[in-house]
């Protein structure tokens, strides 16, 4: 009796209901949802999630290790960090800072740290994790920290602020151009449509990373990190627009043929209310599902040129700019946790892959 | 047949064009000309020069006329073999590119073959075994090649190489050859460290390209002239190497020329990091010296090679394809 109690409601189903029962079915893609889920919340509480101020500098901490904090201490429930103490180094004199299993830092939750301003609006120096009576070196650097004594979590925590937001502004902008110019191509076809799919060719046969770096490398020195990041934003979207067109110019074609569009043509619809009334919403679901398999690609883009140094600029703090530090492998056989910058990146990609592919095969829940 | 060689080669014109366009633009984006730049450069070792000079300089060079007559002064020059001077090595472009060029496209053709073998076998092994381990190890595998960057790849494997074979990774000749002239020697040191940087390109791609041999394949493997032939009794790798296969390659060889861009591409950041005498490391020095002659010949020469590429992979398409040789339609 369920049985045929589900068919019915899913035989009077909507559209969005159908899509969501279909993108539920693909376990990875549901999955991943939660995990871009989980980075855009990081991107947004970047700074309460920080511990030590990603900007500040102290050479005397260069290259700690990462350090646990360890939960219990004696049987008791303690959770605290081991400080670090100073040693000479006697081979190589010079004064190197170690863990201190002796010297016990307590960790408390909501704990003051330096002052941010939560969504740019509240003034508050409170962090979800931090010790309880800092003295001037000591800190938590649950990821170790830089040559310059940079908490490496901290930095990564910002830095996935401007990496996502970055990927989603270049693609709402490739998104603009690619409805625009493939809505164009698709509805108008002819002479314009032929035009444009040559430009797209011709964009799709270059080799991107050296364009990019040529475009990027002539940005002023002058400009501020605001002007650089917005530059950064438009070269990638100038590039990466072309698959979204595609995708577009694919769907009206397809489109223009249905039944439906000719019906509403018979009435005698407009041209703009059949585009947005009777086309859009049959076609919404495959561009959601093109722009979030079009995201990783303009993270990887961003990532790739602040790693070469042709992308954002120190102080903007990007997962790229922190893979910077881990270029050279004498760097990284002293300090392998710098490369630890690079899991986020992998991890977030797979999970718009996962997510883009779950989209793909839900946008068309009736097939 | 024809009607689609030449539409290929016009479009390879075209691109060329378009390429040639943008090029001439990324050399004039930084502030200031090529004179001034010169004249910044020349102070910086002491000599002066007079606004006189400065402006016969801009005559010669016709950097007084109009921009699209410097276009076509600077293409003309190009077409001739003259690229122009780098500023920082202060000789002739070609002689500054020299072999690098050459080892870009050894290492980008690699990665090409080696993409082809890598996804072709594995594509075909994960579609006739669907859902067994070596399909979802393969998938997995795809997944990963497709999320890991190319120059954090070879980041790994440097570190690895490093830290627990002490081996150090990179670099295209061996210490001994590096200066040498070419040789026997040479060009077997060369195939025996082409290999590795191939494989970190090679990834990605096939990555990309086993999920479309695997998604065709399955198609034509549902399809009945399948069951006729295994109904006749064929041997069951021949019924799918000999028709399905062949059917499935298809839509797989016109990937290749979305894929070579992408390979060229990601050698520059992978040659920065493995430290390859490929261009890749060439280009950012002189994009970072502002030194825009070297750097825009580069990104032309680069994307003349990658259409040249492209083409390549088109007429392998047509001879794979047999209705595109009959009809001439893609």
């Amino acid at each position: 009796m369920s049985g045929t109690l589900a068919d019915d409601s899913l035989a009077s189903a909507g559209q969005l209901r159908l899509t969501w029962l279909r993108f539920r079915r693909h376990k990875l893609a549901f999955v991943s949802l939660f995990i871009v889920a989980l980075f855009y919340l990081v991107a947004i509480f970047a700074d309460f999630l920080a511990i030590n101020d990603p900007h500040a500098v102290d050479a005397r901490r260069g290259y700690l290790p990462p350090q646990a904090v360890r939960l219990f201490d004696g049987g008791g429930f303690n959770p605290h960090v081991n400080g670090m103490t100073g040693k000479r180094d006697l081979k190589t004199f010079r004064q190197v800072y170690v863990p201190d299993p002796n010297k016990k830092l307590p960790v408390t939750l909501f704990a003051h740290g330096y002052p941010y301003e939560l969504f740019g609006l509240f003034e508050t120096d409170r962090h979800l994790l931090g010790l309880t009576a800092p003295e001037q070196l000591d800190g938590i650097y649950l990821l170790g920290t830089d040559a310059l004594g940079r908490d490496l979590f901290s930095r990564v925590m910002v830095a996935t602020r401007i990496s996502l937001s970055i990927g989603l502004a270049s693609v709402s902008l490739s998104l603009i151009l690619g409805i625009l110019l493939g809505g164009i191509s698709g509805l108008y076809g002819g002479l314009v449509d032929l035009f444009l799919q040559r430009v797209i060719e011709v964009i799709r046969s270059i080799p991107t990373i050296p364009l990019w770096m040529g475009i990027a490398a002539a940005l002023p020195n002058s400009w501020s990190v605001v002007q650089v990041y917005f530059a950064i934003t438009l070269i990638i979207s100038l590039v990466g627009w072309t698959e979204l067109a595609r995708v577009v110019r694919g769907r009206f074609l397809t489109l223009r043929e249905e039944d439906f569009v000719i019906a509403a043509e018979l009435v005698g619809a407009s041209q703009l209310r059949i585009m947005l009334r009777h086309m859009l919403p049959s076609f919404t679901s495959h561009v959601i599902a093109a722009t979030s398999l079009a995201l990783p690609a303009m993270i990887i883009s961003e990532t790739s040129l602040s790693f070469l140094g042709l992308g954002l600029r120190p102080p903007a703090i990007s997962w790229g700019i922190l893979l910077q530090d881990a270029q050279n492998v004498q760097v990284l056989a002293g300090a392998p946790w710098l490369l630890l910058a690079a899991v986020p990146v992998v991890t977030v990609i797979l999970a718009f892959n996962f997510l883009g592919d779950g989209l793909r095969d839900a946008a068309d829940p009736y097939g | 047949m024809l009607i689609y060689i030449e539409r290929r080669l016009s479009l390879a014109l075209i691109t060329c064009i378009a390429i040639s366009i943008l090029t001439f633009i990324i050399i004039r984006l930084p502030p200031g000309d090529f004179v001034d730049a010169y004249i910044a450069n020349l102070a910086s070792t002491g000599s002066t020069v007079t606004a006189e000079q400065a402006q016969a300089m801009r005559h010669e060079y016709g950097l007084d006329r109009p921009v699209y007559v410097q276009y076509v002064l600077w293409i003309t020059r190009v077409i001739h073999g003259d690229f122009g001077v780098s500023m920082m090595w202060r000789r002739p472009v070609t002689e500054v590119i020299g072999d690098r060029l050459w080892l870009t496209m050894v290492v980008s053709f690699a990665a090409l073959f080696l993409t082809w073998t890598i996804a072709l076998p594995i594509g075909i092994y994960s579609a006739v075994r669907q859902y067994s381990i070596g399909d979802y190890v393969a998938t997995m595998l795809g997944f990963i090649g497709l999320a890991i960057p190319n120059f954090l790849l070879a980041l790994i494997l440097m570190y690895f190489g490093f830290r627990y074979l002490g081996l150090s990774v990179g670099g295209l000749f061996s210490a001994e050859f590096a200066q040498a002239p070419w040789s026997m020697a040479k060009l077997w040191d060369l195939t025996k460290h082409v290999p590795l940087p191939a494989c970190v390109l090679a990834l990605a791609g096939s990555a990309q390209l086993i999920r479309i041999m695997r998604a065709n394949l399955l198609d034509e493997l549902r399809k009945p002239y399948v069951i006729t032939a295994r109904a006749k009794g064929i041997p069951e790798y021949r019924v799918i190497l000999k028709y399905p296969v062949r059917a499935a390659l298809n839509p797989f060889a016109s990937s290749i020329a979305y894929v070579f861009p992408y390979l060229v591409s990601g050698s520059i950041i992978v040659s920065l990091v493995l430290g390859l005498p490929t261009v890749g490391p060439l280009l950012l020095q002189a994009l970072v010296a502002q030194d825009m002659f070297l750097a825009g010949t580069i990104v032309l020469l680069l994307g003349v090679m990658t259409v040249v590429g492209t083409l390549i992979s088109d007429m392998l398409l047509m001879w794979i394809e047999p209705r595109l040789r009959l009809t001439g339609r893609s």
